[in-house]
């Protein structure tokens, strides 16, 4: 059984339709990545997961349990965890605020000391931040803020996290390193569902990857197999086939 | 009585008085930071944790003598259960008017409160009619001097209940986890909830804070001001003066403005005329908006404001 199971989902802003019969699933253990251009739906497909855009027809499964319908302030206390596009870091609080802040569905669980020492193992991860760890969140440089926003996110110990655009807005330097985070985070067991633009990054870290075109999955397979797809290659990795004819 | 001393004397008075708007526009602050609403309804607090106060300490008629009240417990007893009072109307109005109107503009949730004030204010003219009430001092004792300005003991409390509520407010909202969810509903709405932070409890949380701080405020006031049915109006306007002045999103900034007002207002009454009291606290208020729409300790971009439709 996936961890993840999106069932035939559309959803609507207003009378909009964003998705439009969308299925995917993640399994555990895999980092699955959605490309798409602009529009095509990708952050809603983030949103109806993590229950902030809910669903209007179809179903999302967390280990078979449906959490469709479930509040978004619930979700991440079911164990997924939605890091937002643009960071969405609390800005007048502290860094470490912000880390605690992360742990708040499993606070009155687990306690403070269980807290603290995630807090001190997303320091070993990001150690930039431990030097900043009184600093107001707002202050930080953009890719400070995409460690914080990814350490917030671990916090909850999720069994998924959701990431939307990592890269976006970053170095070149600091996005490779926000990658190779990413890695590690798999490599210690935890799943991930990425939303990229940087397509070509994207897919040389994850397992799979779907293909959102206005509102719905175009494409889907093995990541290795997507990026030599030529649909792939002609719209999201910018090789251009009439110079390749040509030259 | 020489010029300073009675100078003194205005600033002690205004102080007192200026306590109390800080504490309304506190609440003011926190109910706006959290939820994006300014609470028109806010002075009613004070009006009805006053009142409830009244009744559980002294002899009283409701309802035109319908009911008579024969409590007499004791001032601070009474005090307690005033602001307990209060902070149930906070949460029965989040409840009942704001809740069903979540889907609804921020404008519209502001003009509810509007609605909600009105209705408040008519309740207590209803049960307590339009006489003047007051609670005796919270202590009992000769005023203290200093530098020639009389100080009553009732001032002192007012003082200093202000201070332990400032302090208070400050540890709770910097180093419990409530408090910093609270500020982080205030910051990120929608990345609280991706916390786990139910933000609609968030939302009662501060409505029931902020009624509790405005009950205080009136409690506080009534030994020495007196308390009548309709001052909810003009408290809830200063202390909106005061969340201006305070630059709106800032509690310290609040504390300040209060204060700042409550003494400009005391100076004026004064020196130039008691007539003029509210007339200047307005004029501070558009001499604020004109120089430095956000007040003085703003921070930030024009978003808050903006969003208050300012």
């Amino acid at each position: 059984m996936p961890l993840l199971e999106v069932r035939e989902v559309s959803t609507f802003y207003g009378r909009i339709c964003a998705l439009d019969h969308v299925s995917l699933d993640v399994n555990e253990g895999e980092i699955v990545c959605l490309i798409g251009a602009n529009g095509a739906g990708k952050t809603t497909l983030l949103n109806t997961i993590s229950g902030v855009a809910p669903a209007r027809h179809g179903e999302v499964l967390l280990n078979g349990a449906a959490i469709t319908r479930t509040p978004a302030e619930k979700i991440v206390g079911q164990g997924i965890s939605h890091v937002p596009e643009r960071r969405q870091v609390f800005g007048s609080l502290t860094v470490m605020e912000n880390l605690t802040l992360g742990a708040y569905s499993r606070f009155r669980r687990d306690g403070r000391a269980s807290i603290n020492n995630d807090i001190e193992n997303v320091y070993l991860l990001f150690p930039v931040l431990k030097t900043r760890h009184k600093q107001l969140a707002g202050t930080l440089s953009g890719g400070e803020q995409q460690m914080l926003a990814v350490g917030r996110g671990l916090m909850a110990r999720p069994k998924l996290m959701l990431l939307d655009e990592p890269s976006l807005g970053l170095a070149p330097l600091i996005v490779q390193e926000i990658f190779r985070i990413l890695a590690d985070l798999r490599r210690q067991g935890t799943t991930i569902l990425l939303v990229e633009q940087n397509a070509r990054a994207a897919l040389r870290c994850a397992d799979r990857g779907y293909v959102l075109e206005n509102g719905r999955v175009v494409l889907s397979g093995a990541a290795a197999e997507l990026s030599e797809s030529e649909l792939l290659q002609r719209a999201y990795l910018g090789k251009r086939n009439h110079r390749n004819r040509s030259g | 009585m020489t010029f300073t001393e009675q100078l003194a004397q205005f600033i002690v008075s205004g102080i007192t008085q200026g306590s109390i708007y800080a504490l309304i526009a506190l609440g003011f602050v926190t109910i706006y930071n959290v939820t994006g609403i300014i609470n028109f309804s806010q002075g009613e607090f004070a009006v009805i944790g006053a009142f409830i106060a009244i009744t559980v300490a002294q002899k009283v008629n409701l309802f035109r003598g319908q009911f008579d009240v024969e409590l007499e417990w004791p001032v601070p007893v009474a005090a307690l259960i005033g602001v307990g009072g209060a902070v149930l109307v906070g949460v029965l109005l989040y409840r009942l008017g704001i809740q069903p109107a979540r889907h609804a503009s921020t404008l519209s949730q502001i003009v509810a409160t509007i609605g909600a004030s009105i209705a408040l204010r008519g309740l207590v003219l209803l049960a307590w009619g339009t006489d003047p009430y007051r609670i005796p001092p919270f202590t009992q004792g000769k005023p203290f001097k200093i530098l020639g300005a009389v100080i009553t003991r009732q001032s002192v409390w007012v003082m200093g209940l202000t201070v332990v509520v400032v302090v208070a407010l400050f540890l709770f909202f910097q180093y419990t986890l409530i408090g910093k969810a609270l500020r982080a509903s205030a910051a990120n709405p929608g990345a609280a909830r991706l916390m786990g932070i139910n933000t609609r409890r968030m939302g009662l949380i501060a409505f029931a804070l902020s009624a509790g701080l405005g009950a205080l405020g009136g409690i506080v006031i009534t030994p020495v001001t007196f308390m009548t049915y309709d001052r909810g109006l003009m408290l809830a306007l200063k202390g909106f003066v005061a969340m201006i002045m305070g630059g709106l999103t800032s509690p310290f900034g609040a504390v300040v403005g209060g204060l700042a007002l409550g003494i400009v207002e005391s100076l004026a009454a004064g020196l130039i005329s008691s007539g003029y009291k509210d007339a200047f606290a307005f004029a501070v208020l558009f001499v604020v908006l004109l120089v430095r729409l956000g007040g003085v300790f703003k921070r930030g971009s024009g978003e808050a404001l903006e969003r208050a439709g300012l």
